[in-house]
């Protein structure tokens, strides 16, 4: 059973009034940078980013952060994870970082991130944005910027489909999947 | 997806699987260059270099990787072990695992060692060279190397020179390459390529001028002191003479092409100084990268499940 949750211009809606939440919380853009957790939030950092340039016109430094080094579940796993690039060409330490993922579930993905982050530096802070909020927290985290708080059962499956991987916008809820949990 | 216990060579290894390691290795790569050059990834977990066989940089480089995932790394080199007392290579073996080990890296004069040991283990076994078989991480470091430098490596014309028949270095690197799809030659003296080498889809040239003529890559290897007793070419100097890389030589290849050398070299013999610190040498980041590849390959076998 599939059902949609977002389509493509609550997506959009939603990232834009992030961008602006970003903005209004920080007093602006100085000393900020976003970092996407690949791979969903790599492209929606992304977006955000061109969204904050068009209402500030100037550009806040984007990077990308894997997670798989970090993570807490490496002897549990049926496979290792892939491992994708860490890009963030620029000082970290004293900036203030916006913490960009897709879906937001047990919050083991983030403790993971934060730890990668400050092994990179030490920043001034670090917020979060979440497209998705699906509940179920294991560890004590929560989500600055929420696209869209959704309730959900463990036996269903959220996932971010996004044409920068060749989809069509949309977000989708899966109910009884297997056990591959989106964001775990 | 690597779902292997043990790295024991290229041979075994599809297209697939390798390409998944230098992926891998790329993440480490940019771990490498950081401040903190060091992931908790493998935190708790323990890796022995069996080492025997004298080495230092292939030693130092899986002692590095392995502290770099965070492992626990004992050195355990064969002068200062019961080997020298006549345990058995097994007994070895298995008394290095109860101490804990998850991660054996090993190195051996006689091929195929590493292969003996993988069965009798539960431990991860690594091959850090084996005889005259092969030696899969050097393997690997050079794909890694040449896919940063040319971006693929699919299509290239990579020339290997030197002592082909005793290198385990070049016949991993042999494998690996057909396998991602370049165009191989060996250049040599025919006392030091093996005339069966042929059926494996290489060029073989005995003239090096006509080898390197329009190579994307070239490889040297290192003469082998050790051998040289054995009359397999007349003397270093004549080696050097016929087989040596010289400005003059190098001139023949692409225009940017690089040179590669596992190390360590032998400056005036297989390779002169003006090519092996020249600008198209990469000698050096062949070295880093090794870490990278080699942390990439503990990553990979760690997801191991029975």
């Amino acid at each position: 059973m599939l059902k949609e949750l977002m389509n493509k211009k609550d997506i959009d809606r939603a990232l834009t009034r992030i961008a602006h939440e970003i903005i209004e919380k920080n007093k602006g853009i100085k000393k900020l940078c976003l970092v996407g957790i690949q791979r969903g939030g790599v492209h929606l950092a992304g977006r955000i980013s061109s969204k904050i340039r068009q209402i500030e016109k100037k550009v806040t430094p984007v990077g990308s952060l894997d997670i798989a080094f970090y993570r807490d579940d490496l002897n549990i796993r049926k496979e290792q994870p892939l491992v994708r690039r860490t890009e963030v060409p620029f000082e970290i330490t004293d900036f203030k970082i916006i913490l960009v993922d897709d879906v937001l579930f047990t919050g083991r993905s983030i403790r993971a991130a934060m730890d990668a982050l400050t092994d990179l530096g030490r920043p001034a802070a670090i917020q979060l944005v979440v497209l998705i909020d699906r509940g179920h927290r294991e560890l004590p985290i929560k989500a600055d910027y929420v696209g869209k708080n959704i309730p959900t059962a463990l036996s269903e499956t959220v996932e971010v489909q996004l044409k920068e991987e060749g989809f069509e916008d949309r977000v989708i809820l899966m109910k009884a999947a297997g056990e591959e949990e989106q964001g775990a | 997806m690597l779902n292997k216990k043990d790295l024991l060579g290229i041979k075994e290894l599809s297209a697939e699987e390798i390409t998944l390691i230098l992926d891998t290795a790329g993440g480490f790569r940019d771990v490498l260059g950081r401040d903190i050059k060091k992931v908790p990834t493998l935190r708790g977990k323990t890796t022995v270099n069996l080492f025997f066989e004298p080495s230092t940089r292939t030693r130092t480089s899986f002692e590095l990787a392995a502290k770099r995932l965070s492992t626990d790394v004992i050195n355990f080199s064969v002068p200062t072990s019961s080997v020298v007392k006549g345990e058995s290579l097994i007994d070895t073996a298995l008394t290095v695992q109860a101490l804990g080990a998850d991660f054996i890296i090993i190195r051996h004069s006689s091929s195929g060692v590493p292969h003996l040991l993988a069965k009798k283990l539960r431990a991860s076994v690594i091959n850090a060279g084996d005889g005259i078989n092969e030696h899969p991480t050097q393997a690997l470091l050079d794909a890694f190397t040449i896919r940063e430098k040319k971006g693929t490596i699919k299509g290239l014309h990579i020339a290997i020179v030197g002592d082909i028949a005793h290198s385990r270095v070049a016949k991993s690197n042999i494998y690996s390459l057909i396998k991602l799809g370049a165009r191989v030659r060996l250049i040599g003296p025919p006392t030091l390529i093996p005339a069966e080498i042929a059926d494996m889809n290489v060029k073989v040239f005995h003239k090096i001028e006509e080898g390197l003529k329009g190579a994307d890559v070239l490889m040297t290897l290192r003469i082998q002191m050790e051998r040289q007793d054995k009359g397999f070419f007349p003397s270093t100097e004549e080696y050097s003479k016929n087989w040596g890389l010289t400005p003059d030589r190098v001139a023949l290849a692409k225009e940017d092409a690089i040179v590669m050398h596992p190390g360590p070299m032998n400056r005036g013999i297989e390779i002169v100084s003006e090519i092996a610190d020249g600008p198209r040498s990469v000698i050096l980041e062949q070295v880093t990268n090794g870490i990278a590849v080699r942390m990439a390959v503990m990553y990979l076998l760690s997801g191991y499940r029975r």
